[in-house]
This record gives structure tokens, sequence and C-alpha cells, in this order.
């Protein structure tokens, strides 16, 4: 700690800091640009001037960059300083020669950084007598506008673009006053983190483009705190609606999981809250098979009928915990699944049962970042959880900030830590089925079919540690990745095993926790990271069920009635076993939000809310319960699926089951001894501050409430209220001493933008003011158990059985696989046609090469064809979630033959 | 070699032109880093050089002895390459010596950079040179050859364990390349854009390793001191520098050109005696001493040495020693809307104050000059010009040397700026029309 005076004030900093973060902690104003907590400094805007005075007796002082300066105990420095305040007057005064004073068609406008540093700054009158500059913007996706002459040079977007996110097709071109930054031609801006650049650009030059198709203000956006519904990251979101309409996703800040970054099947996967596919009436199938729409009290009574003399449950990895726990109260455990895939859902078992030991830390992704030796083995995380790959790039700077300390460079002189440590990159090994994103950081790469990837990992353990069993014998290169990643793992002192479920494959996740409990073991502070697919498999795993799904759909198959909780099983078990499951089950009830295949063959079905029309609770990979909150209430007869639940038990005569109030239904499930913490998520519909004061959904400046239906009816609707949450629908209550987990927006008395964040953090980048939100229930100390014998490798021989068929073996896209965003409309324009993967000699054999077509019969899908030179014969691989495929592959083996039909796509190269 | 007073220029005065490796090794050539690298620790070199106050020919003066030890030396600096890069960037507007170096005598930078990389255990070294520089390219790129071809070069200097690579890169063309750092990024294949400092090249330059930036004359006068040892060098200069210096006139003298003479001789005798005083009819009212980024100097300073202190104690800089004059036929204004037009123009863009701020001087100087200047226009110029130029207040000093002349304009020639407001014209265009 050092003491540093500003303005005659003394107060204590974090010495070495620079000071604009110091200053900003201290929640002193000063105006930035460059600066970012996650991007450091550089020292290009020169907005963060301040005076610096040598000593007490100095009066003159000299200006110097607060963002470039490191804190000093004794430290005197001034804000307030006429040259100062001057000076950074003149730094908007310059940018503002030519940034268009078009503010009322900006869609920054309102949440623009530069009109509040404008304001603080104090610059008014224009003095610059010239004309403004312009540029040609650029067609970038479907995510994001580009509006160029907005832009202030303040190279925040490509350095979060290129150094942080890794991106390499957005750049800063040109000089002087005319840099561009842009991609060298028109097109889609690939990287999977793109959308991120709407809230890094401090001005309107990289906006929301979906959002812009009904573009609102952020002042008449109603938002609710959130969690990301697209994998089992569970990045912390606010989501925005008017007029009963999901407008946007913006990232909310939680310092341990997806500080200020999403990825953009998060933000741009919610289109299907608003779509025309939407389920808003209870539907009955009548005699003539066609659907007949029957009043709630019909739904519910009906629901009551099928389920008194006993129903089967099958849950959902998608649903809230309080609508899944509905469900197995209502079925009871022993005829309740979780709804995950048989597969998976030993897979998940496998995972608690793993974590459950207790034999190594499950790392936040704030700790992933931290790692300094990644071990990835198997799982394709920037397409099955993306985040964690974001986290995994930040990971392989750890050596570089290491040579940087080393040579005194303070860690926030981003620039200088990356000129100097360049070449240094910490050790990152990748193994994996195909070749991924992330390799291109990877120091060792191993490709293989599962079964080789889960022997290498076996091996990589023992060799690590003799106690455990080495699987199969190797080849040369698997064995010299083995080698290497236990070397390289020995010396590291955070090292983090990464793996999953997305391959179904037990022998991953055995041998990475093997690897990682060996880790351990030698005393280094070792890390496992174990992903699922989606935003509650965690929870529902954690939930439990007495049956797994295909023994489910085998009990409706032999006439037992059937709730389905928003779940396409289709997607998750044999077609065939879910097409006798709907057939031979007597009554098959489905609660929903989108129209799907299993809707379709429901016999009735019920409208549920999606997230941003209900209050629940979703756990993440690491064991983390987060609490979201309904953005707007749901309308008409959709309603949060836990509560059509317990109005059908009540119709079927339960009497453990009448809920109001989803804070009963959470406090139901912190009964289950592994689900406690649930109740700790987030604070109960009775919170209010200390004036009584709920959080507002809406912003103190929200515009039009009398009028918004003036339209439809001129008598001014009732403002809503929440009996639930203690959030309000309104701008009635006080925003900025609520817990965490209750932050609706970012928004604060000057501070416009969602630069505001740092109001409501412990300091600057750090935890949320009273800790980040969301409480972790898997922590575990070690058990009694012999960690050594716990996983024993399985000998699977594989390899082709020369009959010429083929092992489908899953891939996934970010953009397709997962089911909800892929229904929405910029990531279906974002995801990939079906495809498939093939070793080249199968691709010779089939007498295909890449883009063009092969047939699957089995599965009756067309794929175009991939080749990857090091893919076994025998086996192919398929994207899941495109083309028709669910999220399992047969396990029967398939045969594929080639399409002269197939018409490969036409590459859209630029779109205006 | 003789101990001559023209270290740098008697062999192509010698040889009325290039000097190739014969001629150069006749005159006693690659003599002195064949007995540096032999038979000299890096650390003798260095301070040989260091007492030898050699300061750096490139603008800013820093003792180049002092300059090479702080290169971490041995095991301090870590595994990997170390560099030697000569600035040949030259873009300084009315600069010109360190092409007469490359183009005539490109062995004597040759041989300088092998003592200069030897000084500082580089194994790679690379000269920056400007991409217009097609004659000192072709020279250099010749020599370089040619002392490869003698074992100077590459593995085993001189049959020493010593090795050193030496290549050109030839820039994309920015003046700001010639900023040292700019420089380092461009030689990486980066933006040329300068970096914070620290950390210093010397302690992670190039690839993020250590690294000595040196301008061509700077290590052109290196193998001369080891040559003739420290006092000798200290003796060549008048008053407190050492060594000679390239100095160079442009404007309307007889004799406009570039000569090499003891550092501290007289603004007065540089351009009365070597470039022939003023053209008939002209009469001088200013002068840029050192190159276009350094403060006017007037009729008093004339007698001043050029030597680094006093023309510091003036209000002005060395620089690059080679001066550009402005005689009274011409306006002090025009002259300040060209200046700031070429520093507008090659800021690199990276912070707000330069990129932002020169063009609207440039364009507040140009509505002056064509007559649409307001009264309040030069409160605003003054402003701008002290918030833009003060040390510290750009990312780097290209925007401080951009005010450089415009302050001292302002200074100096006051009066002309008020004419062209008052008069709502330029007086000198008047005048010729
Ligand atoms: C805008 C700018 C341009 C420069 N251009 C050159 C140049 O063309 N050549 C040069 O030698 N030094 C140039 N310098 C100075 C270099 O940054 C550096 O100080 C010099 O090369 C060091 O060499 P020396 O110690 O031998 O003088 C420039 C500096 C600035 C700020
Ligand atoms: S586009 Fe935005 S983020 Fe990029 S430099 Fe311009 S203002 Fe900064
Ligand atoms: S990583 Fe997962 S949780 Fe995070 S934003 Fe992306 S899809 Fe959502
Ligand atoms: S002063 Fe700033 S904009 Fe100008 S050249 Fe230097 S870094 Fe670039
Ligand atoms: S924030 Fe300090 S210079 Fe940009």
């Amino acid at each position: 700690m050092a003491k540093i005076s500003v303005d005659g004030v003394e107060f204590d900093a974090k010495e070495g800091e620079n000071l604009l973060q110091a200053v900003l902690s201290a929640q002193l104003e000063l105006p930035y640009f460059c600066w970012h907590p996650s991007l450091g400094s550089v020292g290009a805007c020169r907005q963060c001037a301040v005076i610096q005075y040598a000593d007490e007796e100095d009066t003159q002082g000299r200006l110097i960059m607060a963002c470039m300066t490191p804190v000093a105990d004794g430290m005197r420095v001034s804000l307030e300083a006429a040259h100062a305040r001057d000076f950074r007057a003149s730094v908007i005064e310059w940018l503002m020669e030519n940034h268009p004073h078009d503010c009322p068609v900006c869609e920054e406008g309102g949440e623009c950084h530069l009109q509040d540093m404008t304001v603080m700054s104090g610059h008014t009158a224009r003095r610059y007598r010239g004309n403004k500059r312009t540029f040609e913007n650029q067609y970038l996706g479907p995510f994001l506008n580009h509006e160029m002459n907005r832009c202030i040079t303040c190279y925040r977007c490509v350095r979060y673009y290129q150094d942080y996110a890794g991106g390499t097709d957005l750049q800063a071109f040109g000089s002087r006053a005319r840099m561009y930054f842009g991609r060298e031609e028109a097109g889609v801006l690939e990287n999977p983190f793109s959308g991120n650049l709407v809230e890094v650009c401090p001005t309107g030059v990289f906006t929301d483009k979906p959002f812009s198709k009904t573009y609102t203000r952020k002042w008449d956006l109603q938002s609710a705190p959130s969690v990301c519904a697209g994998c089992a990251v569970g990045c912390n979101t606010i989501p925005s609606e008017r007029y009963g309409r999901l407008k946007r996703v913006h990232n909310r800040y939680n310092g341990s999981v997806n500080g200020y970054f999403l990825c953009d099947r998060g933000r741009y996967g919610f289109g299907y809250v608003n779509d025309d596919a939407r389920i808003h009436k209870v539907g009955v199938r009548a005699a003539d098979g066609v659907f007949d729409v029957i009043s709630a009290e019909e739904g519910e009574e009906k629901l009551g009928d099928i389920v008194r003399d006993g129903a089967i449950g099958i849950g959902s990895p998608r649903a809230s915990l309080e609508s899944n726990l509905a469900l197995k109260v209502l079925v009871g455990e022993e005829n309740f699944c979780t709804g995950l895939s048989s597969a998976e859902d030993a897979l998940m078992r496998l995972i608690l049962d793993v974590y459950e030991c207790g034999g190594a830390r499950i790392p936040t992704l704030a700790q992933v970042e931290e790692a300094d030796a990644v071990l990835i083995l198997g799982e394709d995380v920037l397409n099955t959880a993306p985040r964690v790959a974001l986290a995994v790039r930040q990971s392989v700077r750890n050596e570089s900030l290491e040579m940087a300390e080393q040579a005194g460079i303070p860690l926030w002189q981003e620039a200088g830590v990356r000129s100097h440590g360049r070449e240094s990159a910490s050790p990152l090994l990748v193994a994996s089925l195909l070749p991924t994103e992330l390799d291109e950081l990877a120091t060792h790469t191993c490709n293989g079919a599962p079964e080789s990837l889960a022997a290498a990992g076996f091996a990589i353990a023992h060799r690590l540690n003799s106690a455990y069993a080495a699987g199969e014998e190797l080849d040369g290169p698997t064995q010299s990745f083995v080698d290497d990643a236990a070397a390289v793992l020995s010396r590291a002192k955070r090292p983090l095993v990464i793996s999953g479920t997305s391959l179904r494959n037990d022998g991953l996740i055995k041998a990475a926790a093997n690897i990682a409990w060996a880790l351990k073991a030698q005393g280094c502070d070792a890390g496992l990271l174990l992903t699922a697919a989606e935003a509650n498999s965690c929870g529902v795993g954690m939930l439990g069920g007495g049956v797994d799904l295909d023994t489910a759909l085998r009990a409706a198959a032999a006439g037992q009635a059937l709730v389905v909780l928003e779940n396409d099983v289709t997607r998750r078990a044999d077609p065939d076993l879910v097409a006798s499951a709907f057939s031979g089950s007597t009554a098959v009830a489905v609660l929903d939000s989108l129209e799907n295949a299993t809707t379709e063959s429901a016999s009735l079905v019920l409208p549920a809310a999606t997230f941003a029309e209900s209050t629940g609770t979703f756990v993440n990979y690491e064991g983390r319960a987060q609490r979201f909150f309904e953005v707007f209430a749901a309308t008409g007869e959709t309603a949060p699926a836990w509560r059509w639940l317990s109005k059908a038990g009540a119709r079927a005569g339960r009497n453990d089951m009448h809920w109001q109030h989803v804070d009963q239904v959470v406090e139901a499930v912190a009964s289950h001894p592994r689900l406690v913490g649930v109740a700790d998520a987030a604070p109960n519909g009775g919170h209010r501050n200390a004036a009584g004061n709920r959080v507002p959904r809406a912003p103190h400046r929200y515009s039009g409430r009398t009028a918004m239906n003036a339209g439809v009816n001129i008598h001014e609707p009732k403002t809503q209220v929440d009996e639930e949450t203690p959030l309000s629908y309104s701008m009635e209550g006080a925003m900025g001493d609520q817990p965490a987990a209750l932050t609706s927006y970012v928004w604060s008395p000057g501070w416009n933008s969602n630069q505001s964040v740092f109001k409501f953090q412990q300091e600057v980048g750090g935890a949320m003011a009273g800790g980040d939100p969301g409480v972790r229930m898997l922590d575990a100390e070690p058990a009694q158990v012999d960690f050594a014998q716990r996983y024993r490798p399985l000998q699977t021989p594989i390899g082709a059985e020369g009959d010429g068929r083929f092992k489908l073996l899953p891939t996934h896209s970010i953009f397709g696989s997962e089911e909800l965003s892929g229904r929405s409309q910029p990531i279906a324009e974002r995801g990939p046609q079906a495809f498939i993967v093939l070793g080249a000699a199968e691709a010779a054999r089939l007498q295909v090469a890449e883009g063009m077509g092969v047939r699957c019969p089995e599965l009756d899908a067309t794929f175009a064809v991939r080749v990857e030179e090091s893919l076994a014969e025998g086996l192919a691989v398929v994207a899941m979630g495109l083309g028709g495929l669910g999220d399992e592959v047969p396990s029967e083996r398939v045969t594929l033959e080639p399409d002269p039909e197939f018409v490969p796509p036409t590459t859209l190269i630029a779109r205006g | 070699m003789s101990s001559s007073s023209k270290p740098l220029t008697e062999r192509i005065e010698t040889e009325n032109g290039l000097v190739d490796l014969a001629a150069y090794q006749r005159a006693g050539g690659y003599d002195a880093a064949r007995r540096v690298v032999t038979s000299m620790t890096p650390e003798e070199v260095q301070d040989l050089v260091k007492d030898a106050n050699l300061r750096g020919r490139g603008g800013a003066g820093f003792p180049t002895g002092v300059k090479w030890s702080f290169v971490p030396k041995g095991d301090a600096a870590g595994p990997g390459h170390k560099y030697l890069v000569c600035n040949a960037d030259e873009m300084e507007p009315g600069t010109f010596k360190d092409r007469y170096l490359l183009e005539y005598d490109p062995h004597l930078l040759v041989e300088g950079m092998i003592i200069g990389a030897y000084a500082i255990q580089a194994d790679k070294a690379y000269v920056f040179m400007r991409g217009e520089y097609h004659e000192g390219f072709r020279q250099l790129s010749r020599a370089i050859d040619d002392a490869k071809a003698q074992g100077f070069l590459g593995s085993n200097v001189f049959g020493s364990d010593f090795s050193v690579d030496l290549g050109i890169h030839r820039s994309g063309g920015r003046y700001i390349c010639g900023e040292e750092t700019a420089l380092l990024n461009a030689l990486e294949g980066k933006r040329a854009q300068p970096r914070y400092k620290p950390p210093f090249p010397p302690a992670s330059g190039a690839w993020g390793r250590p690294t000595i930036v040196n301008n061509v004359e700077t290590l052109c006068n290196v193998p001369g001191i080891l040559r003739h040892g420290a006092q000798w060098f200290q003796d060549l200069g008048n008053g407190d520098d050492a060594g000679t210096k390239l100095y160079g006139v442009s404007g309307r003298v007889n004799r406009p050109g570039l000569w090499e003479l003891p550092i501290g001789t007289s603004i007065r005798e540089i351009i009365e005696e070597h470039a022939g005083g003023m053209q008939a009819g002209y009469q001088l009212r200013g002068l840029l001493p050192g190159g276009a980024s350094t403060d006017f100097l007037v009729e008093q300073h004339l007698d001043l040495p050029m030597d680094y202190g006093s023309i510091q104690a003036a209000g002005s800089r060395m620089g690059t020693g080679t001066m550009i004059l402005m005689d009274d036929s011409i306006c002090p204004v025009a002259m300040s809307v060209n200046l700031q037009h070429f520093f507008a123009q090659e800021s690199c863009g990276f912070c707000t104050p330069c990129r932002e701020g020169l063009p609207w001087l440039e364009s507040l100087l140009i509505d002056i000059e064509e007559g649409r200047g307001n009264p309040g226009d030069l409160d605003v110029l003054s402003a701008n010009a002290s918030y833009i130029g003060a040390p510290g207040n750009t990312f780097c000093l290209h925007a401080t040397g951009a005010m450089e002349p415009l302050n001292s304009a302002l200074k100096y020639f006051r009066e002309d700026f008020e004419a062209h407001i008052e008069r709502g014209g330029c007086p000198y265009r008047e005048g010729s029309a």
C-alpha cells in the first residue's frame, strides 16, 4: 500500500498500480478513453492527464498521464489543477474536430463514453473551423454495425480484438489523422468474441446490429440481472426489453466468471425469445391430430389428470433448477429423469463424483486466466464452452507477464509487456479429436479418436505418478505428447486440466481427473475444469433423477404417461426409441417455449416462459448457482414451467407443492443437500435496501411509460407489480447499493455508459461490491478415497471394422450446435452448413473432396465434406445441431455415400 | 589512416568519391575492428567510447558509451539475441549527412557497427534505411557483401569467437520510423508507432531483447576513436564537445552543402565561410539549426558555437546539425504552414494531441496565410502549440519537435503573423504579386 495525496486528500492506493486505476478505485472522477481494465494502459488518448508535484514546495507540477504512471508512496497529484483541466478539455476539443455531432441518430447516444467524457472535461464550444473527415463503412456480418466517422482513434478495438481475443481480421490501417479501424475488405468479422466491440468501443463505431433493427435508447430499456443460457459457463448478462420484446444482451460484470466479456453465442443467441414459433397458448391435440386451444385452467386440469396416476417426468438442462425440481416433486424421484441424454447423464454423474472427491480445485474463469500451464483433453472449448477458450487465451500470457515483472515493466503497461515477452508463451497442450482454433497458441498438440486421447491422458497421469495406471500402448507422436505434457505440467505452479462431456467419453474425464489429482499430490495448486453442454447441465445433474432418459422413454413406450419439461427429446435419444415413446405413451404433456419436434408429437402443450420472462437458477460448470431474473413479465398464458407444474400438482390433489412464489420453489430446491447454496445465490423477494427500496429494472430516465400503449389503448396501464423478486417493474427504487446479484443495469451520475461498472466494483477490475454473484456448491475437502485407484483406464480397442461403414463422432460449432441460440437469426446466419469430417483415405475411398457432399441414408441427411488428414479410417465426425442432427450421434455405425446432387452454399462475400 | 582532422570524410576526399573496400583498407580500414574483436574486452571498448565523449549524432546527443553500458551483460541478458541497429532513416527535412556517408564510405559504417556490436555483444545488427536511399542501399549492400567475403562479418569475425550478422531493412517511408522505438516496431513488421519508455531499448528493444539504436554518423565516429584514442577525439572538438560534426546548410546561400568541421564551429563560420554567405540581395532572417524539428534562431545567435550545450542554452537544439535558413523573401507564416503540413502528415496517428492537434494548427496557419485569420487565432495557436509541444504531453517527441519551429516562429516573427491577420492576407505575396 502507498499513501498518495490527490488534490490534498490522502488515501491508500496499491503501490505500483497505475494512477488512473487507483483514482477510479477511490471513486474519483477522471476521464479516459484508451485504458481498459482488461486491456491495460497504452497512453494513446492523453485524456487522463493530471498534474504531479515533485514535493511539498512544488506549486507548478508537471503534466503526466495517470494511466501510464505507477502509484508511489508519498505521491502528490492534482486532478483539479487548472492546467490539467484545460489540457483534458483540449484533448476533447481535438477529438471533437472530426467527431460527427450526430448523437441524436447515433445508437451509442445516451450510453456513450465519449459523451460522458466530453461533459466531464468541460469542452463546450467548437473553435475548429475545418471540415470533418469522412470514411467509408464496411459490412461486418450480422453482429456489428460500422460507422467509422465516429471513431476517436483510441485503439481499444484492435487491442481487444487482436491482442485479447486473438482475431486477425480487424486492423488499424493508415496513419496520422486518417486512421481506419476495419477489415482489409468488407466481410464478416470472424472472431467469435467480436460482439464485445460494442462495449469496448467508447463511441458509436461498433454498435449492436440486431439491436438496431428495433432500436431503443438505453434509458428506455427495462433490464434485469440474468445468466446466459448458451452453455455451461454461466456468463452473467443484462438482457433488456421494451414493448415486450427482448432487445439485446449486454455483459454483466462478474469478476470470477465472465469479467467484461461474453461470447457471440451468448450476446446474439437470444432471438428465439421473440420468435414467431413461440408457444403462447395451451394446446390439446384433438382426434384429428390438430391442436385445439384450451384455457389455462383447462390446461392445468389436463396436466393434473395426466400426472394423477403417475407419470414419467423428463427434465431439462436448459430449464431452471426450480422448474426441474417442480417436475421432480410432481412425478417423484423414481420417475424423474434429468433430461440429459443417457450418455451425458452418466458423464454428469461421473463429473460430480470426481468433484466430490475434492482432489483438485475447480477453477473460476478468472483462475483459468492465471494458470501457468494448461492441458485440454478432448474438449473443443471454443465451440462448447466458448468463454473458457477466451480465458485460456489469456493464460498463455502468464510467462510473458512473469518476464515483464522481472524486467520491472508494470503489468498494466500493455504494449511494453507484449513487446518484451512476445516470444514467450506459457505452455498450452491441446489433445483433440480434430485440430482446434486454440492450436495456434498451443505449445504441444495431438489429435486422435476419443479413446486414444483418453489413453494419452491416463498415460500422462501415470508418468506423473506411477500409482495411476497407464492405459494402452500409444503411437509415437502421442507418446511424445504424453512425455512433454507430463514434463511441462509438473513444472507448473498452477497447472490446469480441462476436459468435458462433449465427446461422450468417460475415459477423458477420468484421465483428466487422474492427471489433476496426480499433479495436486505433487504439491502444486492444480485445477480441474470439466465442462458440460448446457446452462444447467450441472444443475440437473446435482438435482439427480431416478431414471435415465432411455429408460424413461422405454417406460413411456410401455404405456406410462409422459411429462416433458423444456426439452426436445428428439435431440437426445435414438429416434426410434423416441417415436415408440410418443406412440406408446398414454399422454405426452410438453411444457416449452418454442415449437419443436417434441411439441409436435405432444398431446398437451403448455407455454413455458423463457429465461427472459422467468426467475430461476442455473448451475454452471464450477457448481456455481446463479440466479437469473425476469426481464419482463410473461404475457398471456405463458408462465414459468414450475408454476404450471405446481398448479397441476394442486389439481392432482397434491398438497406438497402449493408454490405461489419462486422463493418457495428456491427453498424447496435448497432443501436438497447438494443444493443448499441455491438459497443464497441471490436475495429473496423480500430484500430491500436500508431505505426500504427495491432495485429498479428501468433506469431513472425511462420515458414514455404512460404513452407506450397509446396506439392500442389510451388508458395508461397500471404499473406492473413484481410480487416475487426484489426488483421493480419501473424506475422506482434505488440502484447502487444492491447486492451484485441484483444489478439490473449499470449507470451512475455522469457515467451513462457501461464504463460505469467500476462504480459497482470493490476496486476497478476486482470483485463486485459485496462479492461476485453466485454460490459455489461443489468445493469439497479431499475425500478419504484412494485417488490413484478410483478411475482405471478401460481397454477399448478402436479402429475400423473393415466393412466400409463409419463410426460417427461429434464435433460442435459455437454457432448452431446449441439448440435455442441456433434458432436465433444472427447466430443461424453465422452457423456453418451441416458438415462431416473424413480422413484423407476415407475421402479418397468415397471419391469425395473438400466441399463436395456425402449422404448418410441411416440419418437421412446430407453433409458438406471436410477432409482432415489425421482422422483415422472408419471414423467420421459430424457437427451436432446442424442439418437436422441433435445432440447425440447414433451409436451404430453408418454408411456414407457420395451425393452428386449436393450443391455447396454460395459464399457470401459482402453485403452492404 | 593519418590522424586527420576529418576522420569521417577524408577518404571520400582522397578518392574523390566512393571509397571501396580496397581503398578503405588502404587507408587503414578494419584495423581497428580487427584489434577490438581479437584483443579488447567489450568493457574496454565501451570505456574508450565513453572517455572520448562521443555523443549521439541522431539529434538527442546522448553519450554513446554510456548508452552501450546499459545493455545487460552475460547471464543478466537472459537467453536470446542482442541487437545493434543503425538508424539510417534520415527523414528530417534539410538533412542529408547520413546519406553522404552511406553513399561514399559505407565500409566506415560497417566497421563502426562491427565494433559497436562487439562492445554490446550483439549477434544481430541491422541498418534501418530510408526507403528512398537507393544509392546508399546499393553501396552499403556491396560493402556488406565484401566485408562478409573477407570474414569481417558473419561467423567468427576476424577469426575470433565473436559472430555478428549485418542486414539492411529498407523503410516503408515514414518520418516516425526514425524515432528509435517506432523504428524497432517497423523492423519487427509492426505498425511504425513508438513504444512507451521505459523499458528503454537497451533493456527491451527489438523482439523484446536488449538493443542499441545509433545514428549512422554516431557509428561512423567509432572506428576513429578506437584507432586514435579518446584524447585524439576529444581534441578534435572546439569547446565542450568532442569530435567532428557533419554540418549542412540549405537555403539561399552561395554554396549550400555539407562539411565536416570541428564540433562547436560557430554558426557564422559555417554560413559565411563554408556556405559562402547569403546570396546577393537576400538577408538572413532566421534559421533552424538542426533540421525542421528545432527552434528558430535569429541574427543574435550567429556567433554561437554549434554544439549541444550552446544551442540548447539559446532555446533550440543542435539536432542533426544541418541547418535550414530563412531569408527575407520567405514568409514565416508560409514556412510554418509548410513545416506543419509535414509534421501533421508524418504523425503516426497514435496519440490525440499530435494526430488531431497538428492538422488543426496547419489549417489555422493556412487560414492566416490565405487571409482568413481571425484576431483570436494567435491565442489558439499558441495555447495549442504549448499544450502539444510540452515534452511528455504527447506520446513521443514527434509533436514536441513539430512545435519547436512554431513556438519560436511565434516568438521571433509574431509581427508577421499579426500583419497577416490585420491585412487579411500575406504581405509577401502581395509584394511579389
Ligand atoms: C520523430 C523523430 C524522428 C527521428 N528521426 C531520426 C532519424 O531519422 N535518424 C536518427 O538517427 N535519429 C532520429 N531520431 C532520434 C532517434 O530516436 C534516436 O534518438 C537516435 O537514433 C539515437 O541515435 P544516437 O544516440 O546515435 O543519436 C528521431 C527522433 C524522433 C522523435
Ligand atoms: S473504432 Fe472505437 S474502439 Fe476502435 S479506435 Fe475508433 S473509437 Fe476506438
Ligand atoms: S461462453 Fe457460454 S455462457 Fe458465456 S456468453 Fe458464451 S454461450 Fe453464454
Ligand atoms: S506524438 Fe503521438 S501521434 Fe505523434 S508521432 Fe508521436 S506517438 Fe505518434
Ligand atoms: S487513458 Fe491515459 S492516455 Fe488514454
